[in-house]
């Protein structure tokens, strides 16, 4: 007797908008699977001509895109599992149509060890939900004083180095840590914010700040350590990616910096576009972010960075924190807000607002983060992986934190009303999240 | 008015801070004072009107003359007055407001007065109880009361707040007590300056409605009220000025820099001071034209007051009420 397993089964997703922006495809068609990979996709795959053998999905004219990459995001795990897990992380990333992501070092133990890598990478292959491929740190133990062993942790699968939520605070050290990676040409990522500038603070500085009685963390704090890493970049030659910018004056000072030719990339987050300093309101915790919402001026100009392609990618920096950490004064409160099931919902709004085309809003979500860390996603390609999301961009919804799939709650955007609902997600062939069931 | 007749309607639930609140309210507020101004100087100061009522006193931060002030308060109006420090017990024990809150609330007490040293704590506390909550200051935010005893200790000097110019000086940057005095004094058409070294003054200050100044002989330069502030120095990380005598000679109040003011100019301060620090000793205790006794006479009237509208007035437990 011969049992045909499902992963080698033939899929065929048929009456779709493909969308795969690393090959501007934007048509109606359909993709066949088979086992792990895309076997054939196109205007040409219908439903009619298939062979009985292959089971057929019907996408009822949604849009059917690679799956997405999400290149900032904390799970928690291990170490912290009261606040997320692989697991739940997972589920959550699933939900929001996220097929690939990586994950920050500062887990404990820190991801500085090749053991914390693979224990990492073994337990999200054996949930076999969303991929998960981890971030290891630039410095041992995040203490920002001497170099983790970044070529075998790169060896062992770490895709990039980072301090994860803190920058590294030592010029000397990032100098060091950017020649050093060149030898094995890897990618180092910077939380931009200059420590002794920001210390103490809890929102933006400025006008609402004053008002609330909250110390400030000055703009300028982002901008100060751009600019400083930029110098270190054009003095070593190293690769440097910024994440989540939040400041027109750092946008603008990667914008030259491209502009010279230097290796420097940076991503923002759905909060620096959808949400200003004012989502505080009176002391709203989960508005608390690191770096921290800024003024509507800044917004805007996140918003042209991402139109002009200064800002390379979107991720969702997903930082779960349980009540304990946020049902706090509001300077107590913990850093830091979910994204994961958010993350389309509310990139899409630059679509919806007429900033961006369709195609140009999930080339930030897919292959663009994907070529930053060198990962095999992001993409629509004939043997390529099968990692899809099949989404309706026109779905109104409303963000609710109790509905969300993460473990921790604390999404910036509870109660928005948002347009663009991920339906289905497959995962290496696999279905592995269906809305309502 | 007298203190017999029922309370008048307050729209607010708790008193939290001065931003928010309209004239009549503070006009209110302040006239109902007056009532307890007289009370106090009676020999017999107590009445039974808030009787079988509970006002905890809950300071998560060291006070004594806010505390004792509103335990005066509260026991001159008959009502049982419990006071609790919290810095030293239960946080230490990694017992959170909430839980301190949500505890409290079970013990059924009808006003909790309360000071703690993060801004927004009261706030968030006054969402997990059932009482009124009187903020008795939350780190650098606001400290209504004292607002209110400085705008009496104001009105009875000069007869009104209306168009008299006030210069708030010194440590503005960590203050609560000049954030609630810029809102009440805006609120109220008195024109409001600001004076302090750049490193005091946090940032867009100037959209809080004040102008600012950086010499003390400019900025208290034909003023009819000069308000000094307290070096909040267990507040300071870091260097904000190079030292104190430095700081003395150019923001420090003496009659030199005094003599820039009005002719009649008040002196007040929130207390508790440091002498030849940020007040010369000579012109604190100057009884013609320094008012800071009077604020603390008036601190147990204004919170009388406020003990009043909110434990007497049955306003539902609506939300919109804040």
């Amino acid at each position: 007797m011969t049992v045909k397993s499902e992963a080698a089964m033939r899929v065929a997703y048929v009456g779709a908008r493909l969308l795969d922006p690393a090959s501007n495809l934007d048509n109606a068609g359909g993709l066949i699977t088979e086992g792990e990979h895309i076997v054939d996709l196109g205007p040409h795959v219908i439903a009619d001509g298939l062979s009985s053998d292959i089971e057929i999905v019907d996408c009822r004219g949604l849009c059917l895109a690679p799956g997405l990459v999400d290149i900032r995001v904390q799970l928690r795990e291990p170490g912290e599992e009261h606040k997320g897990t692989l697991a739940s992380g997972g589920r959550a990333a699933t939900a929001g149509g996220i097929t690939s992501m990586v994950c920050l070092p500062n887990t404990r133990p820190v991801i500085d060890d090749v053991s914390v890598v693979e224990f990492v990478a073994r337990r999200a292959r054996l949930l076999g939900l969303t991929k998960v491929y981890p971030y290891a740190a630039v410095t041992k133990g995040l203490d920002g004083s001497d170099l983790a062993e970044m070529g075998m942790l790169a060896e062992a699968g770490a895709v990039a180095f980072t301090d994860g939520v803190k920058a590294v605070a030592n010029a000397k050290l990032m100098r060091q840590a950017l020649l050093y990676a060149r030898t094995f040409d890897l990618l180092i990522v910077e939380h931009p914010e200059e420590p002794t500038l920001a210390a103490g603070g809890a929102m933006n500085a400025g006008e609402v700040a004053t008002r609330l009685g909250l110390v400030g963390i000055p703009r300028e704090a982002e901008v100060i350590m751009v600019e400083r890493d930029i110098h270190l970049v054009r003095m070593t030659g190293g690769r440097l990616h910024f994440s989540h910018l939040s400041t027109a004056a750092a946008i603008d000072a990667v914008r030259q910096a491209k502009a010279s030719g230097l290796a420097i990339t940076c991503d923002t987050a759905p909060p620096y576009f959808a949400l200003n300093e004012h989502a505080v309101g009176e002391y709203r915790t989960f508005a608390k972010l690191s770096p921290p919402l800024r003024t509507e001026e800044d917004r805007m100009a996140v918003i042209l960075g991402l139109l002009d392609g200064t800002i390379d990618a979107i991720a969702s920096d997903h930082a779960p924190e349980d009540e304990d950490a946020k049902r706090l004064p509001f300077a107590q409160a913990a850093f830091g807000g979910i994204g994961l099931e958010t993350l389309l919902a509310i990139s899409l709004s630059l679509y919806h607002n007429g900033h961006l085309s369709m195609l140009d809003v999930l080339r930030l979500i897919t292959c663009k983060p994907a070529s930053l860390m060198g990962l095999p996603a992001g993409r629509l390609t004939k043997g390529g992986r099968a990692d899809l999301t099949v989404f309706d961009p026109e779905r109104p919804w409303q963000i609710r934190e109790h509905e969300l799939y993460s473990k921790s709650k604390n999404t910036p955007f509870d109660y928005r009303p948002v347009q663009g609902r991920v339906v289905m997600t497959v995962v290496d062939g696999r279905r592995v999240f269906t809305l309502d069931g | 008015m007298s203190s017999g007749d029922p309370p008048p309607f307050f729209r607010h639930r708790h008193l939290l801070g001065i931003e928010g609140l309209v004239p009549p309210e503070i006009s209110l507020i302040l006239d109902l004072s007056e009532v307890y101004v007289e009370q106090n100087r009676r020999a017999d100061k107590k009445q039974a009107l808030l009787r079988g009522r509970t006002i905890i006193n809950l300071f998560f931060e060291a006070s004594t003359r806010t505390s004792t002030s509103f335990v005066l308060a509260g026991k001159r109006l008959g009502a049982d007055v419990i006071e609790m420090s919290v810095s030293s017990s239960s946080i230490r024990k990694g017992e959170t407001v909430i839980d301190t809150a949500m505890t409290l609330n079970a013990m059924h007490p009808d006003v909790l007065v309360v000071r703690h040293p993060e801004s927004g704590a009261v706030k968030l506390l006054s969402e997990k109880v059932n009482c009124a909550v009187i903020n008795a200051g939350d780190g650098s935010h606001e400290h209504p009361t004292q607002a209110l005893l400085d705008a009496l200790t104001i009105r009875r000097r000069k007869g009104r707040l209306h168009g008299l110019k006030v210069a708030i000086c010194g440590d503005i940057l960590h203050s609560r007590v000049a954030r609630s005095n810029i809102h009440l004094l805006n609120i109220m058409g008195a024109q409001v300056r600001v004076v302090a070294p750049r490193t005091l003054l946090p940032r867009a200050v100037e959209r809080l409605g004040v102008e600012v100044f950086h010499r003390m002989e400019d900025g208290i330069d034909g003023c009819d009220i000069v308000m000094m502030l307290r070096l909040q120095t267990e507040r300071m990380q870091g260097t904000y000025f190079p030292s104190i005598r430095e700081y003395f000679h150019f923001f420090g109040l003496d009659y030199e820099k005094l003599n820039r003011a009005s002719a009649d100019a008040l002196i007040m301060h929130p207390g508790p001071m440091n002498r030849g620090v940020e007040i010369d000793s000579v012109v604190a205790d100057d009884i013609g034209r320094s008012a800071i006794r009077e604020q603390v006479e008036m601190g147990v009237a204004v919170r009388m007051a406020c003990l009043d509208l909110l434990a007497r007035s049955d306003i539902e437990h609506d939300p919109r009420n804040v």
